[in-house]
């Protein structure tokens, strides 16, 4: 059973119809990448999964169960959680407290001192800077604190938009294999991502989105072979 | 000097800047003007400072050479870089920045003397010229102004010149005269309490003001103390700092106890006229801490929050009073502050419910608009017959507490009961801010979509915000109602909500002691909207001074007059660390700019 669903789904901001009739699952501890140009609605399908923006018509279902009108904290308690666009971390709160709001609605002690120590175990700079604003890291160590604030919610899929935005070509490289680790420990993926070629070299399954509507769903494989998407998306014209 | 070349990585501090001097000598110049064309030196003229030799009304100009003159020359002194040797082009500087003040006084005096503009500027006048003239003939004055300007403005510069040690007694002895000078009716009323008169028959002039002795006396102390117990109080401190946390607990919680206890029994050695003005400090105090908590701390700016202090105030009104026009249950007041608070909360659902919704700039103008509605409603005939329309309330009983009765004409009392209220409100805004709802107050401040993303139910956060603003509000409403004994929807202006926001922003928002010093200085010394506070003959400038404080804080010190101690513990680490960084003692291989 899949563990994230979009069954039919559009989306509409005001009149405008963004998502058009979108289908996609995502299974447990699977890492799958979304891919589309700008304003495809990448950034919508988040937030339509995740219940901050709620869909026309069509369901998002959770585990089997319709969750369409269910609020956003109830889908967080149920193990999805955002890492949004550009980090975005709470800048005038200090990094530990960033990582405690991820936590928010969980309510065991022991496990959140547990997650914590897991991220510092995963991000010994993280724990350095424990008591810095966050606002004052470098952009590499946002990150760091991104991902760790994410995790701390203890999630079963992370939503991930353009997690590589702004960082330095260095760090991109680090950063996917950051990804990997968390999706090792079994952590299903759905990320959003514009670099096509770095996303797919990791994901097992993705989609192509365009002007809101799914229009290639393949192994990453196929995504990386498909022609078309090699002329759009992965900078190439025609065969490499 | 040789230095340059043997020692290439250190930075010169710059010399001085000439161009910044000038500037500071023009804003100098102007704002003398603009102080004495505000009125300040004529209004304040009254109030001695020391007596016979300095007034307020004078010191309102002669701060301006001293203080630009000293800012003008202080410069930030970077890592790395070597502080500059103070010399006499700094006194010059110095002199020339006061000279710009003086100059600005004297062109006005010229003026005054050969044009009339009374009709646009009403302080344009010949007391004006007379006090600028020292009582004098004009060039006299102005000879006069020409030396006071530029020696003010040198002792200014002298304040870079002199070690940091000697500068800082200098500026506490002054600051200390001039405490003791403006705390006068509060250590007057004091020190009586304690069977002192002779003391304060020794220290102040009869009508106000420091005697010469006084000051000499006072300034002497100051110089002193801090010699003989200095060094005791900083081993002390330190002794403290190096504790285990679980002792330093302990101590503060001692400190805690024994502060409340004499806040307690403070009210019995005060006198009337400071218990009365400890009351409306008190009573702000509760209010600034409510709207710190929507504001600091939910960042929500509620600019109608004097509609929760109204409704507070209204219903203890209709419920105790026997004179309440329309309904009136003649309940004691315990009782009716039960159904005030429960009601003031569910009004501050409703309004919070429509208004939660926008964000920024909406919400403050919708917010705006609440409070005035509010009071409106109050004032309608529509709902006359429930609250008396602009003949208000009267006759509100006093607080039967079963020892005696909290009434205004018992100021004591009165500061007892707010003290209470006070403590109470404290606590709470303690406990909330360190609790999980303070922490997603603060989310929603910082960035509300990702407060939402990480669960956060921002509508109910943001309403609890804005109920608990609005229950600390009704407390203040009620001991209101009860202390003044009548009640007039002219005491909830729209002023009212603005000087709490002043009290809450220049205490520094989300910081409980910052907001309590704010509203000290702000209600207790400048006064409240209607309120006088110490420095009476300030009441017409109040808003002024209050407008000029709030600018300047918003450009120099946005973090508050109390700097959060947390925060900047924080902030020194934070810098340590960047240091350590830059000097690469803290890999940096991950980093982004290492490619
Ligand atoms: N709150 C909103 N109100 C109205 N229109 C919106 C809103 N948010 C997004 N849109 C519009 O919806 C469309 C899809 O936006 P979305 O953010 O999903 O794009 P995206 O694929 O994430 O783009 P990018 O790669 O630039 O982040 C865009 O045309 C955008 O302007
Ligand atoms: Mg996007």
């Amino acid at each position: 059973m899949p563990l994230l669903e979009l069954r039919g789904v559009n989306t509409h901001y005001g009149a405008v119809h963004i998502l058009k009739d979108v289908d996609l699952a995502i299974y447990p501890g699977e890492l799958v990448c979304l891919l589309g140009g700008n304003a495809s609605g990448k950034s919508t399908t988040l937030k339509t999964l995740l219940g901050m923006v709620t869909p026309t018509t069509g369901d998002v279902v959770l585990d089997g169960e319709s969750v369409t009108h269910q609020s956003t904290s109830y889908r967080v308690e149920r193990g999805v959680t955002m890492v949004p666009e550009n980090r975005r971390l709470f800048k005038r709160l200090s990094v530990k407290e960033n990582l405690e709001l991820g936590a928010y609605l969980r309510t065991d002690r022991e496990g959140i001192a547990n997650d914590m120590e897991r991220i510092f175990e995963l991000f010994p700079r993280v724990k350095e800077r424990m008591n810095q604003k966050s606002g004052t890291l470098s952009g590499g160590e946002q990150q760091m604190v991104a991902l760790g604030r994410a995790l701390m919610s203890d999630p079963r899929v992370l939503l991930m938009d353009e997690p590589s935005m702004g960082l330095a070509p260095a760090l991109v490289q680090a950063n996917f294999e950051l990804i990997q680790q968390i999706h090792e420990e079994g952590v299903a993926i759905f990320m959003v991502e514009q670099n096509a070629n770095m996303a797919l070299s990791i994901a097992d399954r993705g989609w192509v989105l365009q002007t809101g509507k799914v229009v290639l769903d393949d192994s990453a494989e196929a995504l990386l072979a498909n022609p078309e998407l090699r002329a759009s998306y992965l900078g190439e014209s025609g065969n490499g | 000097m040789t230095a340059t070349s043997d020692n290439l990585s250190m930075l010169e501090a710059p010399g001085i800047n000439w161009r910044r001097q000038i500037r500071f000598a023009l804003v100098g110049g102007l704002s003398s003007v603009f102080i004495a064309l505000a009125g300040m030196p004529v209004g304040l003229d009254g109030r001695n400072i020391i007596q016979p030799v300095l007034s307020m009304g004078y010191l309102a100009l002669l701060w301006v050479p001293f203080v630009f003159a000293s800012l003008a020359g202080s410069v930030v002194i970077l890592e790395g870089m070597s502080e500059r040797e103070r010399d006499a082009k700094d006194l010059a500087a110095g002199a020339l920045v006061g000279l710009g003040s003086s100059a600005g006084l004297i062109i006005l005096m010229v003026l005054i003397q050969n044009f009339n503009l009374r009709d646009p500027l009403v302080n344009w006048s010949p007391q004006l010229l007379d006090l600028l003239s020292f009582d004098r003939s004009t060039g006299l004055g102005m000879l006069l102004w020409l030396i006071l300007g530029t020696t003010l403005g040198l002792l200014g510069g002298a304040m870079h010149v002199v070690p940091a040690k000697v500068r800082s007694r200098i500026l506490a002895v002054a600051l200390a005269v001039l405490a003791v000078s403006v705390l006068e009716t509060f250590l007057t009323d004091l020190l009586e309490g304690f069977g002192l008169e002779t003391l304060t028959d020794f220290i102040y002039y009869k009508r106000g003001g420091l005697e010469v002795s006084g000051a000499i006396v006072v300034a002497a102390l100051a110089l002193l103390i801090p010699l003989l117990v200095g060094s005791k109080i900083e081993g002390i401190k330190t002794r403290v700092v190096e504790m285990p946390s679980e002792e330093r607990r302990r101590v503060n919680l001692l400190l805690l106890t024994v502060g409340a206890a004499l806040m307690l029994v403070l009210p019995f050695f005060l006198g009337k006229i400071t218990n009365e003005l400890l009351a409306n400090v008190g009573l702000f105090v509760l209010l600034a801490l409510g709207l710190n908590i929507v504001v600091g701390l939910a960042g929500i700016l509620d600019l109608g929050y004097v509609a929760f202090f109204a409704v507070g105030g209204y219903t203890t009104a209709v419920l105790t009073s026997p004179n309440s026009p329309g309904f009136s249950p003649e309940l004691p007041w315990p009782v009716a502050l039960i159904i005030v608070v429960v009601l003031t909360g569910i009004v501050g659902l409703f309004i919070g419910a429509p208004v939660i919704r926008m964000r920024g700039d909406y919400l403050a103008i919708v917010t705006l608009g609440f409070g005035e509605i509010i009071r409106l409603l109050f004032l309608s005939d529509w709902l006359s017959g429930w609250f008396g329309g602009a003949q208000g309330i009267t006759n509100i009983p006093g607080v039967d507490v079963g020892i005696g009765t909290v009434k205004g004409t018992d100021p004591r009392s009165v500061f007892l009961l707010v003290l209470v209220f006070c403590a109470i409100a404290i606590y709470v805004s303690w406990r909330l801010e360190h609790s999980r709802l303070g922490r997603a107050w603060m989310a929603i401040r910082e960035d509300e979509d990702v407060a939402e993303a990480m669960g956060v139910n921002t509508t109910n956060t943001k309403l609890m915000a804005f109920v608990v603003g609005a229950v600390l509000a009704s407390f203040s409403g009620a001991i209101f109602s009860a202390k003044v004994g009548s009640i007039f929807p002219t005491s909830f202006l729209m002023l009212v909500s603005i000087i709490i926001l002043v009290v809450v922003i220049v205490g520094g928002m989300g910081n409980i002691v910052g907001v309590i010093a704010g509203a000290l200085v702000l209600i207790g010394v400048l006064g409240g909207p209607k309120q006088p506070g110490l420095l009476q003959e300030f009441s017409q400038f109040k808003l002024l001074i209050y407008g000029a404080l709030l600018v300047w804080m918003m450009l120099k010190r946005p973090e508050g007059l109390v700097p959060n101690v947390r925060r900047t513990r924080e902030l020194h680490q934070e810098e340590f660390l960047q240091d350590a960084w830059l000097k690469g003692e803290i890999d940096t291989d991950d980093d982004e700019d290492s490619q």
